[in-house]
């Protein structure tokens, strides 16, 4: 029991259970009678596409939602957990995908934060920089108690997530999709702590849409489907494409080995970039010195963790952003101007934050889909916007690209998010550009939408578009592009070319061992 | 307790007794709802319930109304009846809630587009006087313009006074990001002084020096400029046709134009609208203009139909009553009409119900408020139903989905 910190509130949890968990939203069941069980010492994996309900049910476990109908039991007894705090007090602890810590904060005062101090009014960080120490010792988490949250990798904010949870006594322990944003090598040491966890009987809710993490860490899985419970199933002898079909509910063809890559297909030079530099938001340097080539007909992948500049570095070649160096050229010619004139000069954008960025969800699929060229023929005559070339245009498009709606009419917000990112590719796509940005084209889309998305790019990438693909995905890079940049702390740490990049080698640069570049 | 009810039965309970409090359904109503058309019926209702929402909320405003009436001891149908009597039972009457109908209509509309844009213009009052003292300076500067030439264009230097006014608070915003709900305020607050000064100094009418009484108000316009009234000896004038095709050319504006496009895609979500390659602060600023021109316009109309010259107090409160307007009419330029129509029609009551049971007129400013609050929670209340509606449809069905391709796993490269 020496493990446990010393502000633990409960006593272990050995079973928890959600019976008939409901949970409406406006215009979405997120959760339908949902049944969920747990039990101390294991690593219970809860599988299911985006939207199929798998974070509201862990907000309603932690409080931040109340469910509409259904029951919470923790060891048998029917508990109310009506707020995180309540959820803390019985040993519920959730690590979220969005870190939950204050930057300009140390390690310890960010643990210490919203409890009570021993010493009244006086803070005893010392005393919560030594458990600190000894937590992180026991799990094997290299922290420095004493370092600024703002100097830490992601990687590392993550384990002071987790020490802050097991600081406040969690006994069972929520992880919402922790490896989208961690390289592959801090994976591991994620998976081997919470094993160790596991082993001291603790109870771990691993959330996932990563077949492959799910077989590797868990011993049960649960799998939700359209606010669903599809079933509980014992992970050993489950196979990838078993739990591919539980959780999209058809049938999945069986992976074939990918030999697309042809990068003789790639003609000259479309995009390039030299010696681009620009700030953040904030204002701090964010890109210094990019240095990039995009032919016609190839896909370049960029790897990265997130929040190392690819935004920026989209948002520059999109003329969003401006730049404090560099030039960027479209075949051979300087690229000027504002978005709307780098869009007439071929330049597609895809942005990451789609919702926010990409689309107005109060239009209807027709208006979203003329937002680029509403001010040319046929669409615009004179000032006038001409209906029915507008409603004409949707109608094609929506049959072109397979994007599901009721009509061109729908409002675009009552559409899902697969079919939203469709309807913002037939846009950017219908141009045929010469250039596409595509940034986390498939980030919480369902698998369906994914293939069709992916279907889409390498079409392009046929008809000699040059697209430069920005994702945190190294599987969607690895079988999507022909070549590989990785983008660490606003540079370029290497471009490799497909067969000579591994998962490893791309995990080591984004991690920034600048050593590995050869 | 919840193994018993299954989720389904407590929706459908839920929907029934919502609906059941609202309409006052009989129960022979709700059997037809299990007939087969059910459906169609259904969606039917919900329209004709979602269009009946802004009336619904003045009935409860006026309940609420009543009973403050009651508190004071009076008796609200008497209050209420002459309060709708004075203002649409009687000629005389109908004709003034048209006359205050007309600014209301053309600050509605201004206040709309800007709201389109996701600009809140508060500033109409200020925009009222400038377009008043823009329209007047003009009409008696130009005096011996012909009244063809001269009526047009003095209505067009009203809007376009506004339109300048509404530009300085449109620029601050799309700019520097000055916050238009202040900068529009401080306008107002310029308007007003300007207009106390010029009354006082400049424009104050020659006569009313001559004669001693320095009352603030201008010398007459033109009587070329003068806008006809409809009903003779009342102050129904032909601007009230005005705000009508105006009304409409709005609708065309925003629906049926690329600029329209614009302001809606801008006011929706900015960030998507940049994206795009629009120019954002542009649209921000042309709609602040037009909302402020149309404002000013009310103000020209003012002056050149009811009181054919400036006077203080020309906004009459039209500026604030016309945000109340344009909200009530749910921001759509046709809403407008009938929401001004009612609005006219209370500020007109509001006088013949102090005559007639000694309450304050003020309790109708009070009775906008409420109204206000009430159109805005009924808002969110058929939000709610919509929700309902839609998570009813969303339901995944069975057969959802088997009919669909098998998937090709070299495109989905983490099975």
């Amino acid at each position: 029991m020496q493990a446990f910190p010393p502000r633990r509130t409960t006593s272990t949890i050995t079973s928890l259970e959600l019976r008939g968990i409901t949970k409406r939203f406006p215009g979405v069941i997120a959760n339908d009678t949902v049944n969920l069980s747990v039990h101390g010492g294991e690593i219970h994996a809860l599988l299911g596409e985006n939207g199929a309900g798998k974070s509201t049910l862990m907000k309603i476990l932690y409080g931040l939602y109340q469910p509409d109908a259904g029951e919470v039991r923790i060891n048998d007894q029917p508990v109310t957990i009506s707020s995180p705090q309540d959820a803390i007090a019985r040993g519920i602890g959730m690590i979220h995908q969005h870190f939950m810590l204050v930057p300009s904060l140390t390690v310890a005062e960010n643990i210490a934060l919203g409890l009570r101090s021993s010493r009244g009014l006086r803070l005893d960080l010392d005393r919560v920089s030594a458990e600190v120490q000894r937590l992180a010792e026991l799990y094997g988490l290299r922290v420095d108690p004493k370092a600024s949250i703002w100097q830490l990798s992601v990687g590392e904010q993550q384990r002071v997530e987790i020490l802050k949870a097991l600081y406040r006594g969690a006994e069972l322990l929520v992880l919402d999709e922790p490896t989208a944003v961690i390289t592959p090598q801090e994976v591991d040491d994620l998976f081997a702590m919470l094993r160790q966890m596991r082993t001291e009987g603790r109870a771990l809710i691993f959330i996932s849409h990563k077949l492959r993490e799910v077989i590797a860490l868990s011993d049960r899985v649960s799998v939700l489907r359209d606010g669903r419970l599809v079933g509980t199933f014992a992970t050993a002898g489950k196979s990838r494409s078993d739990l591919a079909r539980l959780m999209v509910g058809r049938e999945v063809v069986a992976a074939r080995a990918d030999n697309s890559h042809p990068t003789e297909h790639a003609g000259s030079v479309a995009l390039e970039l030299h010696g681009i530099s620009a700030q953040s938001d904030r204002n701090t340097p964010a890109l210094h010195g990019v240095t990039l080539q995009v032919r016609a007909g190839e896909i370049l992948g960029l790897a990265g963790v997130s929040g190392n500049g690819q935004r920026e570095l989209a948002e520059v070649i999109a003329g969003l952003r401006p730049t404090s160096a560099g030039t960027i050229k479209l075949a051979g010619k300087e690229l000027m101007g504002n978005p709307a004139e780098r869009a007439n000069a071929g330049i597609s954008y895809i942005p990451e934050e789609r919702m926010r960025d990409g689309a107005v969800l109060e239009f209807s699929v027709a208006e979203n889909l003329i937002l680029r060229n509403h001010t040319e023929a046929p669409f615009a005559r004179g000032p006038l916007l001409d209906r029915s070339a507008v409603d004409q245009a949707g109608r094609d498009l929506i049959q072109r690209f397979n994007i599901k709606t009721p009509g061109p009419h729908t409002p675009l917000k009552s559409l899902s998010g697969g079919n939203i990112q469709k309807v913002i590719m037939a846009r950017e796509l219908s141009r045929e550009p010469a250039v596409l940005v595509a940034a986390q084209p498939t980030r919480g889309v369902d698998i369906g939408a994914t293939a069709a998305i992916h279907q889409l790019l390498i079409e392009l990438r046929q008809r000699g578009g040059a697209i430069l693909l920005i994702s945190e995905d190294l599987d969607e890079i690895l079988a999507l592009a022909d070549r590989i940049a990785v983008i660490h702390a606003g540079n370029i740490a290497a471009i490799l070319p497909h067969a000579e990049a591994t998962p490893e080698r791309l995990g080591l640069l984004m991690a920034g061992v600048a050593s590995e570049v050869t | 307790m919840f193994g018993q009810i299954t989720y389904r039965q407590e929706k459908k309970k839920r929907y029934y007794a919502g609906c059941a409090t609202v309409l006052g359904e009989s129960k022979s109503m709700r059997l037809s709802l299990t007939s087969p058309s059910r459906g169609t019926w259904r969606l039917w209702r919900a329209i004709a319930l979602d269009a009946c929402m802004p009336l619904l909320a003045v009935v409860v405003a006026l309940c609420l109304g009543a009973l403050v009436l009651l508190g004071l001891g009076k008796d609200p149908i008497l209050a209420y009846g002459a309060m709708f009597g004075g203002a649409f039972g009687t000629v005389s009457g109908l004709t003034q809630t048209l006359a205050k109908a007309t600014p209301l209509i053309l600050v509605g509309l201004g206040v709309t587009i800007a709201f389109r844009a996701r600009v809140i213009n508060i500033g109409a009052e200020g925009q009222i006087i400038v377009g008043a003292l823009g329209a007047t300076a003009f009409a008696l500067s130009f005096a011996e313009w012909p009244g063809w030439f001269l009526l047009p264009l003095t209505a067009l230097m009203g809007a376009l006074a506004g339109g300048l006014w509404g530009l300085v608070p449109g620029i601050l915003k799309a700019r520097l990001a000055v916050n238009e709900i202040l900068s529009t305020v401080m306008m107002n607050a310029i308007a007003f002084q300007l207009m106390n000064f010029l009354l006082r100094g400049p424009m104050l009418d020659p006569a009313q020096v001559a004669a001693g009484t320095n009352i603030p108000q201008s010398a007459a316009l033109p009587a070329q400029v003068w806008i006809e009234r409809v009903v003779p000896r009342t102050l129904f004038h032909w601007g009230f046709f005005l705000a009508l095709a105006l009304a409409i050319a709005v609708t065309i504006l925003l629906w049926r134009t690329t600029l329209g496009y614009r302001i809606r895609a801008v006011g929706f979500n900015p960030a998507a609208a940049r994206y795009a390659g629009i120019p954002v602060a542009t649209v921000i600023t042309l709609a602040m203009v037009l909302g402020g021109s149309f404002a000013g316009l009310a103000g020209a109309i003012e002056v050149m139909g009811v009181h054919r010259r400036i006077v203080e107090g020309i906004s009459g409160g039209y500026g604030f009553n016309g945000i109340v307007v344009a909200l009530f009419g749910r921001l759509h330029p046709l809403g407008v009409i009938p929401s001004a129509f009612l609005f006219g029609g209370l500020l007109v009551g509001a006088d013949q119900m102090q005559r007639t049971v000694q309450v304050p007129a003020a309790l109708i400013t009070a009775l906008n408020g409420l109204v206000v609050l009430m159109v805005v929670s009924s808002t969110y209340w058929s939000q709610q139903r919509i929700a309902r509606r839609q998570s009813e449809a969303a339901r995944p069905s069975e057969t959802h989905a088997k009919d669909e391709q098998p998937l090709d796993a070299r495109l989905t490269p983490d099975l």
